[in-house]
């Protein structure tokens, strides 16, 4: 019965999802469509609301508020062994007193399935581990008990696989396979995927849609691709990798781009880039973005690129790229990467230097000094 | 000097476990014992006789029996009563849950003979007749509160993740029960159980002020004890003694077998034993 691909599969509806502890909202009216068959990743610092979002998906915890809906069907008020969701924990949760095979077999025991010997045999052979059907968890290794607990949810073909870091306990080279292995698993069976992660660069490998979560409140939403080029709150700059960020105040509008000074230097973003409702504009920059120059090649920077001077003061090479920090002349510290692909002749520590960057790739956010201010904090107690 | 610093602790260790030992190893010497005498207390011939004709002396097998019976019958009853006592403690919050908690531990503490004296003031004044039914429900009371902390932390000790694993699965609430909670939980109600069965067939104190007529192993050798115990009370205790030793070893064989089982399924698969020792450094401090 495993893998008939006729399963049916249709959207999560989150509506108005609020999750109040006391007076604390973990999750603040939270409205959000995950269409079928993506994979969709909810990345947030710790504490953020991300994983009591999907422990109310699968019935773990009640909403104070809000409902959840799969295609039509109302599951809100379903219990957590009614509705049609499985769930592979963060630790896996394996059954210790039970074997691999009766582990992944137990959902489909619990439905009164019959006959499930060639399913579970399948579904082992899907994640590869049908030679270890009749050892316990213990017996396995971390990378084989997470394959585990992805059968023993998967083979109940829900609509909607949960992920609650699943990668979390896994060294970093079994993190990377894992990554692979889930994404193919996934293309396979073509269910829902809703994973729950911290780690921006899972949620970016794996996931066609991020949803960056702060505070309770997804702050933005799209492809990892476009959420990265073009971040659209200060939060979201810094959680999803590096930024650079710059608080000015908007001098002037052209017909395709605006002008904003900050610490007394002209930068310009294109209005398409820019979502700074007011006239206080954060201009922000990914480092490696940025060209890094000798003072005295001024002359050859690009017209129309935004530029700064500073001072190397540190250098660490990272054999793919080299990363610089550069004290401004107002003494603010940017990070700058720069690929390696240039033999010798880098700026040393001391170095009067000019960055240099394009507007195509600089970004406006809202807010001034406080927002910076603000989002540091969070940041900070984040990690 | 050296050589005696680092012996020191083992021979200090063995030192304990002769002191130990040596109680239970007279008593099994003397179980074999002639006495010249009526008083069984130093080594005179060889004899199987105690042995041989274990219920040799009038009531010593009737006592056995009953003190077995009465253990069985409440070790019973405060297993089923404390496990559910466990469950509602670490599983429920409700009024009067920190209260019972601490009362919980009141019987382990109260002296025995404090427990005994007002336990037979309480059932004179309900005119209960003593007897069995009397020691029995004496037991139980005293029993449960250690069924109750063994369970307990065996549940505290379990991951609430596999409960709403088993949830999330399809398992019904009683499902989830029987099919995780239930066997995850069964080795602590074991424990607790032969701990409790133990507890009640040794007792002397509380069996003693509401026994009534009814005599107990303990109070058998007790009143024994005044006109010279008989060898066959030394080959009772002793095989008491070998039965507790069989449990013990039995249960040490069967999770060294398991632990041979496992080393052996690694090696039989050199290809993922380097990833299965990793699995077991991580599990061995769970198991």
């Amino acid at each position: 019965m495993a893998n008939e691909g006729t399963h049916n599969v249709e959207d999560l509806h989150l509506q108005n999802l609020t999750k109040k502890f006391g007076e604390v909202a973990a999750v603040d009216d939270l409205t959000l469509t995950i269409p079928a068959g993506s994979f969709f990743a909810l990345l947030g610092a710790s504490g953020c609301g991300k994983t009591t979002t999907l422990r109310m998906v699968a019935g773990l915890e009640e909403p104070t508020s809000g409902s959840i809906h799969i295609g039509q069907n109302d599951i809100t008020n379903l219990r957590a062994f009614q509705r049609p969701v499985n769930t592979v924990f963060q630790s896996y949760a394996l059954f210790p007193h039970l074997d691999i095979f009766e582990n992944v077999a137990f959902g489909l025991r619990r439905r009164k399935v019959k006959n499930i010997d060639a399913a579970v045999n399948s579904m082992l052979e899907l994640v590869e581990l049908a030679p270890m059907a009749r050892r316990k968890p213990t017996q396995l290794s971390g990378g084989q008990q997470q394959r585990v607990a992805v059968a023993r949810a998967l083979i109940n073909q829900p609509d909607v696989l949960l992920l609650d870091e699943p990668l979390g306990a896994l060294d970093l080279k079994l993190r990377r396979q894992m990554q692979i292995e889930l994404k193919r698993i996934q293309t396979e069976v073509g269910t829902t995927f809703v994973h729950v992660t911290h780690d921006q660069e899972e949620a970016m490998t794996m996931a066609d849609t991020v949803a960056v979560m702060n505070a309770g409140r997804i702050e933005q939403m799209g492809h990892p691709a476009d959420i990265y080029e073009l971040p659209k709150t200060v939060f979201v700059a810094n959680f999803l990798g590096q930024a650079n960020l710059f608080a000015g105040v908007r001098t002037g509008t052209s017909s395709d781009s605006i002008e904003v000074v900050a610490n007394g230097i002209n930068f310009r973003v294109l209005s398409a880039r820019n979502s700074a409702p007011s006239d206080e504009v954060i201009v922000g920059i990914r480092p490696e973005k940025m060209t890094i120059l000798d003072l005295h090649d001024k002359e050859t920077i690009p017209s129309g690129h935004n530029m700064l001077e500073g001072r190397v003061i540190d250098v660490s090479y990272a054999g793919v790229s080299t990363q610089y920090l550069v004290e401004t002349t107002w003494g603010q510290n940017v990070t700058v990467f720069e690929q390696n692909v240039l033999v010798g002749d880098r700026s040393s520590v001391g170095d009067p230097v000019v960055l240099h960057w394009s507007p195509d790739h600089t970004f406006g956010l809202a807010g001034g000094e406080t927002v910076l201010a603000d989002t540091a904090q969070i940041l900070a107690v984040g990690a | 000097m050296r050589w005696i610093k680092s012996k020191l602790l083992s021979v200090i260790a063995v030192l304990v476990l002769i002191y130990l030992f040596i109680p239970i190893a007279v008593v099994a010497t003397l179980s074999f014992n002639k006495p010249e005498g009526k008083y069984n207390t130093s080594w005179n011939q060889f004899s199987l006789d105690a042995w041989t004709n274990i219920c040799g002396v009038p009531g010593v097998c009737d006592s056995f029996m009953i003190s077995v019976r009465i253990g069985i019958i409440s070790t019973i009853f405060a297993t089923i009563l404390g496990t559910m006592i466990a469950f509602a403690l670490v599983r429920y919050r409700f009024r009067g849950r920190a209260t019972t908690n601490l009362l919980i531990f009141l019987p382990m503490t109260t002296p025995e003979v404090v427990m005994g004296a007002s336990l037979l003031a309480l059932f004179l004044n309900l005119r209960f007749p003593l007897g069995e039914t009397t020691i029995i429900i004496a037991h139980i009371m005293f029993t449960i509160s250690f069924v109750v902390v063994t369970v307990k932390a065996r549940l505290q000790g379990m991951d609430p993740r596999l409960e709403e694993a088993a949830r999330d699965l399809y398992a019904s609430p009683r499902a989830t029960f029987r099919y995780v909670t239930f066997p995850l939980v069964a080795p602590g109600i074991a424990g607790a159980a032969l701990l409790g069965f133990s507890l009640s067939f040794d007792d002397f104190i509380i069996s003693f002020f509401n026994a009534g007529t009814v005599v107990t192993f303990p109070i058998y050798i007790w009143g024994a004890a005044q006109r010279g115990i008989p060898v066959q009370v030394n080959a009772l205790a002793t095989l008491v003694f070998v039965v507790a030793l069989l449990i013990v070893l039995t249960s040490q064989f069967v999770s060294y077998r398991k632990r041979k089982a496992l080393e052996a399924g690694m090696s039989s698969d050199p290809a993922i034993a380097g990833a299965n020792v990793k699995g077991l450094e991580a599990a061995m401090p769970r198991s």
